[in-house]
C-alpha cells in the first residue's frame, strides 16, 4: 500500500542580511539557503505549504531586502513588525506557538547585529522542538518523521531521522539559494501581524565597534638557552622526520601504510 | 677508598702530551666523559681548551658555549630540558572551569589547546585561590597528554550513547555537570558540529546567553564575573565587548595553549545517575560519500599521484578500494594523467587532509607548501633522498606499482573477512 503523501506546513524565518563589501541590505544568505530548501521540498511533496516570516522594522531598505526572499517564487509572506533593536525570539516564538508550522527552517547565525547563531536555539528550548544544525538535504517525510543529510566537516554527510515538529537550520553546505525575479517580488504582498515588542536591553549596553583585524599569533619560544631561542628563530624547521622504510618488500610496506591508516581511522 | 689522591705521573704526562697517541683516551679517562675537563691531582679543574669543540663543516674549529656538546652530560641534559614542565596539582579549587573540547579524531585539537589554555588563564587569575580546570569528554579517546594540555580533572563518558550527533543526550551529561558541581565558567570551542551546537543548548538550558565567537579575554573588575570579552559578530563584521557570560564559545587561538606546566588530570565520576531520555533525534550513522565528489581542499584522506606513478589505472583502482579522494603533483596534471582541479600545491589547492599519501612524488617546494596542513603524509617512493621523504611520517622506498596492488589486496582481503564475520 503506497502511504498518500501528504504535505507538511513549512515556516522559514528569514532575516535581513548585510553585503560584506558594502553593508546594504540584502537576502542573508544563509536563510536564502533555507527557503531554497523549502520550496525544494515543496516541489517533491506536493501540498506542502510555505510560510515565511520575519520579525523586525518595516522600513525600505528591509523591504527590498525582503523582496529579495519573495521574488524567489513566494507569493506573501508575514511580517512581525518591531522596532528597531527589539528582541526577535519572543515575537517568533508565540507566533510559531500559536502557527503551529511542522518544519521550522532557519538560517544558522545572522549576518548584522549580534548574529550569535542563538535564536534557533533559543526557538527549539521555548518550543520544546528537537533542532539540527547543519543541515545539507531534507530526504523524505513519512508519518511525522522527517529524513535528513546533515553536512559534517570535510565533505561527509550524516543521516538523521527527527521526529517531527522541529526546527532545522541550514549554513553553508546546504543547496545554494536560486535568483531573485524582480517582477513577482514587486507583485508580492506582506501580511502584517501585530506583536508586543520587547527591547533587547543586554545588546544595548554592549559596545560594538568594526572589526579589527586579530593579531597574527607569534611562535613564541620558551627556552633557557639563547642558542636554542636563536636557532628556533633563524633556522629553518627541519621536520620531525617520520619513519623510513628502506629494503622493504611491497607487502611489509603496504601492511606498515595499512597499519597507519587504520590508526588514523580512514578506512571505511 | 682512601683519601690520599695517588697520582700516575705516566698518565699526567700523556694527558699534557698532545702528540702522544693515547692522549685522547687517556684524557677521556680522567676526565670521566668529558674530555676538554678533568680533575687535576690537587682536586683543582683542569681544562684542556685544545679538545674544546669540533671542526665545522670547512674545516674550522666551532665552539659551542650552550654546553650541549659537554660528550658524557648531553642525554641528561636534553631529558631534563624535555622534563622542564611544572607539575601543578590543585587539591582545594576555589571555582570550577568546565570546558568540553571537540576531540576531533580522539585527540585534542588545536583549538581544544587554545581553549583550555583560556580556560587556564580564567582558572590562575588569582594565585592565591586557583580554580580547577574540569574537561567533559565523550567517546574513546587516545589523547594521553591532558594534563600537559592544562587539564586537572576530567570526567569521560565512555558510553555508547554519546557517540555520533546526541545532542540530547550530551546536553544531559552536561546538566547533570552543573548539578553536582557547578563550574563559575563554561567554556566550548565555537566549530560547526562540535561546541557551537552543544554550547549553544547548554547555554539555553541554564538560561544564559552565551557569548559566541570569543578571541579575546581580558580582567576587568567591573564586570560580574569579573571578565570582559571580545566577541565576533554579525557574520565577523562587528567587534562586540561585552562582560565574559558564564557560557563562552571561543574561536580558534583565543589563548596561548598551556605550555608550561603539567596538571593531574585526576578522574572523576559523576555521582548521580543521567537520566536516558527518549532522543527525538535518531542518528542512522554516516552516509557512504562518493570520495571523487569531495572538493580536494576539504578531503579528509588524500591519494596523491606524482610522476613516479606509471599505472595510472592501478592508482585509480586503488584511490577507489581506499575511500581515497584523489590529488596529483603538477607533473602528472601537466602531463595529462589528472584534471587541473585535482592538482595539489601552490598552484593548485592548499589541501588540509588528516591522511595524505603521496604515491611517487618527490617533493617539490610549491607541492610541500600545498601540503603543510595535512596531519599525516606517506610518502611512497623510489628515491630515499628525496624531499618528501623528510616532511613524511612515515616513507616507503620501493616500487609505487607493487605496493599499492599490495595495499590494495590487503584492504580487499580485510573488508571480506568483515563481511564474512558479519
Amino acid at each position: 500500500m503506497q502511504p498518500e503523501q501528504q504535505g507538511i506546513d513549512v515556516a522559514v524565518l528569514v532575516s535581513i542580511g548585510r553585503h560584506p563589501t558594502t553593508g546594504r541590505p540584502r537576502r542573508a544568505e544563509q536563510d536564502a539557503r533555507g527557503l531554497e530548501l523549502a520550496l525544494a521540498m515543496e516541489a517533491e511533496l506536493p501540498g506542502t505549504r510555505i510560510s515565511m516570516l520575519h520579525a523586525g522594522p518595516q522600513d525600505d531598505g528591509s523591504e527590498a531586502a525582503l523582496r529579495g526572499y519573495l521574488g524567489m517564487g513566494l507569493e506573501s509572506m508575514t511580517l512581525l513588525e518591531q522596532p528597531e533593536g527589539s528582541d526577535a525570539i519572543p515575537a517568533l516564538a508565540t507566533h510559531l506557538a500559536t502557527a503551529a508550522p511542522q518544519l521550522v527552517i532557519t538560517g544558522a547565525r545572522a549576518e548584522r547585529g549580534e548574529g550569535s547563531g542563538l535564536l534557533p536555539y533559543a526557538l527549539a528550548e521555548r518550543l520544546g522542538w528537537p533542532l539540527v544544525n547543519g543541515l545539507a538535504a531534507v530526504e523524505s517525510v513519512e508519518n511525522g518523521v522527517v529524513t535528513l543529510l546533515q553536512a559534517l566537516p570535510r565533505g561527509q554527510r550524516r543521516r538523521l531521522k527527527v521526529r517531527l515538529p522541529a526546527i532545522i537550520s541550514v549554513d553553508e553546505a546546504a543547496p545554494a539559494a536560486r535568483q531573485s525575479a524582480f517582477g513577482p517580488a514587486r507583485r508580492a504582498t506582506f501580511s502584517m501581524a501585530a506583536t508586543h515588542p520587547e527591547a533587547d536591553s543586554e545588546l544595548a549596553q554592549w559596545h560594538l565597534a568594526p572589526a579589527r583585524k586579530r593579531p597574527k599569533r607569534l611562535k613564541i619560544v620558551k627556552s633557557a638557552s639563547a642558542r636554542d631561542r636563536f636557532k628556533a628563530a633563524a633556522s629553518k624547521s627541519e621536520g620531525k622526520g617520520g619513519q623510513v622504510l628502506t629494503d622493504v618488500s611491497p607487502e611489509e610496506g603496504a601492511e606498515a601504510i595499512y597499519k597507519l591508516l587504520k590508526e588514523e581511522d580512514v578506512l571505511r | 677508598m682512601s683519601e690520599i689522591i695517588r697520582r700516575d705521573p705516566r698518565r699526567e704526562w700523556i694527558a699534557r702530551n698532545r702528540l702522544h697517541p693515547d692522549n685522547a683516551t687517556v684524557l677521556a679517562e680522567m676526565s670521566g666523559g668529558a674530555v676538554s675537563e678533568w680533575l687535576g691531582p690537587n682536586g683543582v679543574v683542569r681544562k684542556n681548551p685544545r679538545a674544546i669543540g669540533f671542526i665545522g663543516p670547512h674545516g674550522v674549529r666551532r665552539i659551542d658555549r650552550s654546553g650541549l656538546q659537554q660528550g658524557g652530560q648531553s642525554p641528561g641534559a636534553a631529558a631534563a630540558a624535555r622534563d622542564s614542565r611544572r607539575t601543578v596539582t590543585i587539591d582545594a579549587p576555589a571555582f570550577l572551569v568546565a570546558v568540553v573540547p571537540d576531540m576531533t579524531g580522539g585527540r585534542l585539537s588545536s583549538q581544544d589547546k587554545d581553549l583550555l589554555g583560556l580556560a587556564r588563564r580564567v582558572a590562575d587569575a588569582d594565585a592565591d585561590q586557583p580554580g580547577a580546570v574540569v574537561a567533559i569528554l565523550f567517546g574513546e579517546h587516545k589523547e594521553d597528554a591532558l594534563g600537559e594540555a592544562g587539564v586537572d580533572r576530567v570526567v569521560h563518558l565512555e558510553d555508547e550513547r554519546y557517540s555520533g550527533f546526541a545532542p540530547e543526550a550530551r546536553l544531559a551529561v552536561l546538566s547533570a555537570v552543573e548539578r553536582e558541581m557547578a563550574p563559575r565558567f563554561w567554556l566550548l570551542p565555537d566549530s560547526p558540529l562540535g561546541g557551537a551546537d552543544l554550547g549553544r543548548r547548554l547555554s539555553l538550558r541554564l538560561g544564559e546567553r552565551a557569548a559566541t565567537g570569543v578571541w579575546q579575554v581580558e580582567a576587568d573588575h567591573d564586570a560580574p564575573l569579573g571578565w570582559q570579552c571580545t566577541a565576533r559578530g554579525g557574520a565577523g563584521s562587528l567587534d562586540i565587548q561585552r562582560p565574559l557570560p558564564r557560557v563562552a564559545l571561543a574561536l580558534a587561538e583565543c589563548a596561548e595553549p598551556v605550555d608550561e606546566t603539567r596538571h593531574a588530570a585526576e578522574h572523576l565520576t559523576l555521582s548521580a545517575s543521567i537520566p536516558t531520555n527518549l532522543s527525538r533525534i535518531e542518528d542512522l550513522g554516516q552516509v557512504a560519500v562518493d570520495p571523487a565528489g569531495v572538493a580536494l581542499d576539504e578531503a579528509e584522506f588524500i591519494l596523491s599521484g606524482g610522476n613516479g606513478v606509471k599505472e595510472w589505472d592501478a592508482f585509480h583502482h586503488a584511490a577507489k578500494v581506499l575511500g581515497a579522494t584523489e590529488g596529483a603533483s603538477r607533473v602528472a596534471v601537466d602531463d595529462g594523467y589528472m584534471a587541473r582541479d585535482r592538482q595539489v600545491g601552490a598552484t593548485g589547492t592548499w589541501v588540509t587532509a588528516r591522511v595524505y599519501v603521496a604515491v611517487g612524488i618527490s617533493g617539490a617546494i610549491q607541492h610541500l607548501q600545498g601540503i603543510q596542513r595535512c596531519d599525516k603524509v606517506v610518502a611512497i617512493n623510489l628515491d630515499p633522498g628525496c624531499d618528501i621523504i623528510k616532511r613524511a611520517d612515515l616513507a616507503v622506498i620501493g616500487d609505487s606499482t607493487q605496493i599499492l596492488a599490495a595495499l590494495v589486496a590487503m584492504v580487499e582481503q580485510q573488508r571480506g573477512g568483515q563481511r564474512d564475520a558479519a
